[in-house]
């Protein structure tokens, strides 16, 4: 289980260390590969942040599914904010809801809330057990389940494979 | 030719990007409250930061890995910064706009202080027998 985290940490680092030397000269790469080995022992003791990420191929194809479906949900809150922002009468309804999420694991929840946060007209405000308050700009109901479905569900059922 | 093609393609991505940031300052100006601000800031200064960098992207494309670390840096840090910040609006009760629907966590908040309130007193009474 422990190794796992210092793969993945590993990972992150080495593809961190490629993407800003933007090379792929053998000392270069020998020298990132090094350092990438050498740090996840001495920067985190469990890196306990990645206990529940999956690494099956199915989390990983979900993983590129979600990025997808999480790229068109930002381009739209684009469009959604500017619609807004340039007709003139300022069509706004806004109010906190709650909504639910089943997601158990901590990073799980935090990629959640960060996602709500960049779809269209929605905003974390604050987590509270497993209840979610969301800001929207165009409340639409307020019952949980209904706004569950409507916010949540999109992003969970991919985060859910994922995260656990 | 080709790297005139290329400049033009990502002069209109980054321009694309800076209209976004535009849409997104003028939201700032005519949205009634903070909560409603931050909605209209957060989301047009993220895709229009990564607009922009795609843009410069085409421009200098050998700089590849360094557009696609500061685009994944803006994606995890902006939500995160704008939650904080609204969540510091509403614990120091920066009030919400007349046209709010609802609020939920002010209900849940009241629920669970009641029953705090509730839990109290049951415990001074006890404490008193």
């Amino acid at each position: 289980m422990k190794w796992k985290n210092y793969l993945i940490m590993f990972i992150m680092l080495f593809v961190f260390w490629l993407l800003l030397n933007n090379s792929l000269e053998k000392e270069i790469v020998l020298l990132g590969f090094g350092i990438s080995l050498v740090l996840p022992f001495l920067l985190c003791g469990k890196c306990e942040v990645f206990t529940n990420l999956s690494l099956s191929p199915k989390a990983i194809l979900y993983s590129f599914l979600f990025l997808f479906t999480f790229l068109i949900a930002l381009v739209k809150a684009n469009f959604d904010v500017a619609r807004r922002v340039l007709s003139p009468s300022l069509p706004i309804n806004p109010g906190i809801v709650e909504v639910k999420t089943k997601l158990k694991s901590k990073i799980g929840r935090v990629i959640l809330a960060d996602s709500i946060t960049l779809t269209p007209g929605t905003f974390t405000l604050e987590i509270i057990d497993d209840s979610i308050f969301v800001h929207w700009i165009d409340v639409q109901s307020t019952d949980i389940q209904e706004n569950t479905k409507l916010i949540v569900s999109q992003f969970e059922k991919y985060l859910e494979v994922m995260y656990g | 030719m080709d790297t005139n093609i290329l400049e033009i393609i990502g002069g209109s991505i980054a321009i694309a990007g800076s209209i976004f940031l535009l849409l997104g300052s003028i939201g700032l100006y005519r949205m009634p409250d903070a909560y409603n601000r931050i909605q209209a800031g957060t989301k047009a200064s993220t895709l229009g930061t990564i607009l922009s960098l795609l843009g410069l992207f085409f421009i200098f494309p050998s700089w590849f890995g360094k557009f696609m670390v500061l685009i994944l840096f803006v994606l995890i840090t902006n939500p995160v910064s704008s939650h904080v910040l609204a969540r510091a609006a509403y614990h120091i009760m920066v009030p919400l706009t007349k046209l709010t629907q609802v609020d939920k966590w002010k209900e849940r908040r009241e629920i669970d202080e009641s029953r705090k309130a509730h839990l109290r007193k049951v415990k001074i009474q006890k404490e008193g027998e």
